[in-house]
């Protein structure tokens, strides 16, 4: 589903974000990609969801070298991945709902049936009955499961989190994952940056971890006995 | 329905929403662009007038050969047998009877000619050349004045000439306001959409992350130039209607003082259509330009 080739990220500056990094995940599989601050992820987020382009090396999704990818082909790519961002990204001067409908707007989704494919995927989230509420109102988790909402509207076959339990207490954490793990069960696969150990051992995931720019790939467990003291 | 269309629609009630939406700014736009396409629309309307009233025979080019009143028949007939000789074109002779009794019929005349002791008319020739260039009349009209007892020679067209100059100079005029004032429309709607484009910067952004193409988002942009230019050309035609109907009693008076009947033509259906289809084609290319040049800057 999604194979990076040697991907290297440098800088104009010269600093390099990303070395040599390679990795395969396949369909319907649940991947952190960790590290700490600044080690990469966020670079490596940016690269999957053709954000920013690789320096050197591949990266493939659905067959898709985005590394290659003319630039009028980015938007039908993007579509076909549910995106979260850090900062959210949510538009506060519209509705919960209308914020979920933003992305059905931009496939040309038939303006009849929007509203119930919206709700539905706000049903996903526990959001149903805060579709009117402006999402200044939300808390913090309320905000983040509205994020995924936007993300998942379109059923997209893969999901790319940047830090989406960040600033959410460790209820609120474990809520937001259970949610991803719910799509990963119903064949989504699911991305999640996080420098957060703590929230992946319920799942017991693969973990790609990223060290100044290196990458490592571990089990859960390998990662766990590497954080002991 | 087409995702195409479906899409379409979608940007125009977009663009209907927020014009809706802010009203006193969209009342604002629309009476600047209503009062920069009202100039030039006013200034063709006036030469179109004007040119109803020289009626519609600004090409034809006449000479009146006008003999010495104290010319005789013999002398008349030696004029039309030149003539004849010289073929310019076709030719009539006015007998001096005939112009005094189309004097009589002329407003008011009737009295001052009645007072006349003798007619005081010549006979007289009107040609009207085949071939009408200047330079040949200018030939022509020196021949005949050099024939025998032709008193006087006159080049009939020569004010249809002068006022056709003159309105050919109003219409480049108007063209030249109507360049301008369109360079005017395509600036107002660069700048409103610059404005539309800062406000909703976040949306675009967002947009752009989640799968938005350019197209998408330029497309309300476009409408929304597109319905404002056209809704300010619909201004200015409002302007223009009411400015020719406060002005068609006066006018119509003044034509009225020098005898005549002249009606002043405002605007018709098809005119205000091309108006809205101006100011529209106009609104467009400045939301076009202006959606190219500030989008390229939210990446």
């Amino acid at each position: 589903m999604i194979t990076a080739n040697a991907v290297t990220k440098r800088y104009p500056q010269g600093h390099e974000a990303l070395k040599n990094v390679s990795f395969e995940i396949t369909a319907g599989e649940m991947v952190f990609l960790t590290g700490h601050s600044g080690a990469g992820k966020s670079t490596l987020f940016k690269l999957l969801a053709a954000i920013e382009r690789p320096t050197t090396g591949s990266i493939v999704i659905n067959g898709q070298n985005l590394a290659a990818l003319r630039r009028k082909a980015i938007p039908y790519l993007r579509r076909k991945l549910g995106l979260i961002f850090q900062d959210q990204k949510l538009l506060f001067d519209r509705s919960v709902l209308d914020n979920v409908l933003l992305p059905l707007s931009i496939v040309g989704h038939p303006p009849k049936d929007a509203p119930r494919r919206a709700q539905a995927a706000l049903a996903k989230v526990g959001l149903h009955n805060r579709d009117r509420a402006f999402p200044i109102t939300l808390s913090g988790g309320e905000q983040q499961r509205l994020a995924i909402a936007r993300a998942v509207v379109n059923r997209p076959a893969i999901i790319l989190a940047d830090e989406p339990t960040a600033n959410l207490d460790a209820a609120s954490a474990v809520e937001i994952l259970d949610i991803f793990h719910a799509f990963q069960q119903v064949g989504v696969t699911v991305v999640i940056a996080t420098h957060d150990p703590l929230i992946m051992a319920r799942l017991n995931p693969r973990v790609l971890r990223l060290d100044q720019g290196e990458m490592n790939e571990m089990t859960w467990g390998q990662f766990a006995a590497g954080l002991a003291p | 329905m087409t995702t195409w269309l479906i899409q379409h629609l979608t940007a125009l009630r977009d663009a209907l929403r927020r014009l809706a939406g802010a009203p006193l700014n969209t009342l604002l736009s629309l009476v600047v662009i209503g009062v920069a396409l009202t100039l030039p629309t006013a200034g063709w309307l006036a030469i179109e007038n004007l040119r109803a009233v020289t009626g519609d025979t600004p090409g034809v080019q006449q000479i009146s050969i006008f003999l010495s009143v104290d010319a005789s028949q013999g002398e008349v007939t030696e004029i039309a047998s030149r003539l004849q000789e010289t073929n310019p074109g076709s030719w009539r002779f006015v007998a001096r009877d005939e112009a005094l009794k189309r004097l009589q019929q002329s407003e008011g005349m009737a009295e001052i000619v009645g007072s006349l002791p003798k007619n005081p008319l010549p006979d007289a020739f009107v040609v009207t050349p085949t071939d009408s260039q200047p330079a040949s009349l200018e030939r022509l009209a020196q021949t005949f004045a050099g024939w025998p007892k032709v008193a006087h020679v006159q080049l009939d067209s020569a004010w249809v000439k002068r006022l056709d100059a003159l309105l050919r100079l109003g219409r480049l005029i108007v063209m030249l306001l109507a360049v301008l004032f369109a360079g005017a429309l395509v600036a107002i709607t660069f700048n409103t959409i610059r404005l539309q484009i800062l406000a909703r910067a976040a949306e675009i952004e967002v947009a752009k992350l989640i799968g938005a193409t350019n197209t998408y988002i330029q497309r309300p942009l476009h409408y929304f130039g597109m319905l404002q230019g056209a809704l300010g050309g619909l201004c200015a035609a409002l302007l223009v209607t009411t400015g020719s109907h406060l002005l068609s009693a006066p006018v119509a008076e003044l034509a009225r003082l020098y005898g005549g009947t002249f009606t002043l033509q405002g605007l018709s259906t098809i005119d205000i259509a091309a108006l809205a289809a101006v100011g529209g084609g106009l609104g467009w290319l400045g939301a076009k330009i202006s959606a190219l040049i500030h989008l390229r800057r939210i990446s």
